[in-house]
């Protein structure tokens, strides 16, 4: 009993946590193409940074707790967690 | 070169199995104005951008199309999941399930494979990015058809993000085009 509650509390916490990711990096992605047409505009300059920092904040963290989200990234755990279930095309949001 | 990142853009659920919607939406896998489509177009094209502007938004929207190709195939994978021999079958999806189960495969929803033939690189720039606002908006439009074909909210959720991307990559090759025509301008006076 115990043990499925903290399962589902690690599913849920991996859950927010890469949906946190997700959103961080659609904002930086989003100035990311902005600034491919407008290279000078400080302000999106300023706001790519902010985001882009705290993107590869959070980013450390999740890697830490569930390893790398790509092939270049440290693995800091005992096995190779790149390959570690859910496969993006897996991953449910809730339970869906 | 290229990275891959192990999760998706945004997030896909679906709310219930659907065959018919989940051949439906193969067209934006492997259909004439799919993610595909606009990726190889993109990812090709920029090899005869004049501009950094141009080569940066051309690589880099390529790229994000590549993403939605992704979220395209677990979309239809997920409306397929627990469907039965005779849900398939009264959809019309036998077929497809014999030649490929349910592994998401180039082809538009009536069957007809992808190919390069949906797809431009005429090397001049101005052509290619008007090309490519077009194939933004045929992309958004079929969004549009796939959001009236479906009640489930979830993949309704799904649809809105990925035909707000299309909106949002037209302005941008609109802000593309008016850079390379201003450079060409520029260019004749010399």
């Amino acid at each position: 009993m115990n043990v499925m509650y903290s399962q589902q509390n690690q599913q849920i916490s991996q859950q927010m946590m890469l949906q946190t990711i997700m959103q961080y990096q659609v904002a930086t992605l989003d100035l990311a193409l902005y600034l491919d047409t407008h290279p000078n505009d400080p302000v999106a300059l300023y706001r790519h940074k902010a985001y882009s920092s705290q993107l590869s904040k959070i980013r450390d963290e999740y890697e830490m707790l569930y390893g790398p989200l790509n092939n270049y990234s440290i693995e800091t755990g005992d096995t190779w967690r790149y390959i570690d279930s859910p496969w993006p095309w897996e991953q449910e949001w809730g339970n869906k | 070169m290229f990275m891959y990142e192990k999760k998706l853009q945004f997030p896909v659920r679906v709310s219930n199995k659907d065959v018919r919607m989940a051949q439906a939406v193969l067209n934006q896998y492997g259909g004439p104005d799919g993610e595909m489509s606009a990726s190889m177009n993109y990812l090709t094209q920029r090899f005869s951008m004049p501009l950094n502007e141009t080569k940066g938004l051309l690589t880099d929207i390529g790229v994000e199309e590549l993403g939605h190709m992704e979220m395209v195939a677990t979309l239809f994978k997920k409306l397929l999941h627990g469907a039965t021999k005779e849900e398939m079958t009264e959809a019309g999806f036998g077929g497809y399930f014999a030649n490929h189960e349910t592994c998401p495969f180039y082809l538009d929803s009536s069957g007809s494979p992808w190919t390069a033939a949906y797809t431009q690189a005429k090397g001049d720039p101005i052509a290619d990015l008007y090309n490519d606002m077009g194939g933004e908006q045929k992309a958004r439009a079929t969004y549009e058809n796939l959001i009236k074909l479906t009640d489930d909210p979830l993949v309704k959720d799904t649809l809105r993000w990925l035909r707000e991307r299309e909106i949002i990559h037209f302005q941008r090759f609109g802000e593309a085009l008016r850079l390379v025509e201003e450079y060409t301008a520029h260019k004749k006076f010399y």
